[in-house]
């Protein structure tokens, strides 16, 4: 069984990304969207948990809500894979469950 | 939903008159729209709706009137940034009625 | 003058996620017609409505960043950042858009609009306040 997990809320306004990461086991796939994606950044309060999890679980963040809200790139934590709306859907149909944060 | 039609095309506007749509503004619009209000636009006139739209393109927003009044003032002379000479021109307020036919939404902050 | 109070604005949403930030922005500007002593606050994720480079085209929302920069017009011209937040999430002022305003007293001399202050700072500031909105 793999799950993908969806975190839409910011880390340091919402303790959701927190929740799921504890939740999330070896092998889960967390995407992070919407006001979500700020829990992808370096050099942020959240960056440490963040990065303990992507031992067992791997981390992505959609592109386009990240273009939105101004987050550069090349401020993303070492790891983190940038998938468009195709990548979305992809991470949906290549995982068991989805489990919508929110 | 109301229509205006120019050249084989419909544009769409809401109940006051406002497109619905910026995007699909073309000038000849702001002639009809000024024709159904009696008025006939000159040069001066296009000055203004150029400037709004300007305006709208890089702050995506219509000023308000008393922003609108003082870049004016700003880009095309003093004696153009006042409200009596904008007034003159758009008499159902220069907010308001030039930016209807510039095809923005009314001005935020009109009060 | 005696009818002039001192309206503060506290901005504490990240944009798009949430509709708050945008109708922040909408109040304060419609507010602007009724020449109060305008001050806007960013605090918490609130920060984040300031960012440069955002670009909304593959989301399909209205980037309303491009706006801040016509608050200058409206003769708002105290936009207080809050460092503590800043820092919390790895930003620095140089993240932000540069606003500035006009002053008419200097031969329109352009003036940054954007202040970096502390929280003791800003509760200070927030202390001063006559009407306070939250967004």
């Amino acid at each position: 069984m793999s799950i993908l997990h969806t975190v839409n809320k910011s880390p340091l306004d919402r303790t959701t990304l927190k929740s799921c990461l504890n939740l999330a086991v070896k092998g889960a796939s967390v995407l992070l969207i919407e006001d979500g994606v700020y829990g992808a950044v370096s050099g942020a309060e959240s960056t440490q948990m963040v990065q303990d999890a992507m031992g067992d679980v791997a981390v992505y963040v959609l592109g386009p809500d990240l273009k939105a809200r101004g987050v550069d790139e090349s401020r993303l934590i070492d790891g983190v894979k940038v998938v468009d709306y195709d990548g979305f859907v992809d991470l949906t149909t290549d995982n068991d469950t989805v489990s919508a944060w929110v | 939903m109301a229509a205006i039609e120019l050249d084989g095309k419909s544009y769409e506007v809401d109940e006051e008159g406002y497109l619905l749509d910026l995007n699909q503004w073309v000038p000849g619009l702001a002639d009809i729209m000024a024709k159904d209000e009696d008025a006939v636009l000159t040069d001066a006139h296009w000055e203004v709706i150029n400037f709004l739209r300007e305006y709208y393109e890089e702050y995506q927003i219509a000023p308000a009137v008393r922003v609108l009044t003082k870049a004016i003032g700003k880009k095309l002379g003093k004696d153009k940034g006042n409200s009596k000479y904008l007034y003159e021109l758009f008499p159902y307020g220069p907010g308001k009625q030039a930016c209807k036919y510039a095809g923005l939404p009314k001005p935020t902050g009109c009060v | 003058m005696s009818n002039v109070k001192k309206f503060m604005y506290i901005n504490n949403k990240a944009p798009y996620g949430t509709i708050y930030a945008w109708e922040s922005l909408e109040v304060v500007l419609i507010g602007a017609a009724f020449d109060q002593d305008v001050s806007l606050m960013f605090t918490g994720d609130g920060v984040y409505q300031l960012m440069k480079g955002q670009d909304t085209k593959e989301v399909g929302i209205k980037n309303f960043s491009p706006t801040y920069a016509a608050l200058g017009d409206y003769d708002i011209n105290k936009i207080y950042v809050e460092k503590e937040s800043l820092d919390a999430r790895g930003l620095t002022v140089d993240d932000l858009m540069h606003l500035v305003w006009e002053d008419e007293d200097e031969d329109w001399a352009e003036k940054d609009s954007i202040r970096v202050v502390t929280s003791a700072e800003l509760a200070e500031i927030l202390d001063q306040q006559d009407v306070v909105l939250s967004f």
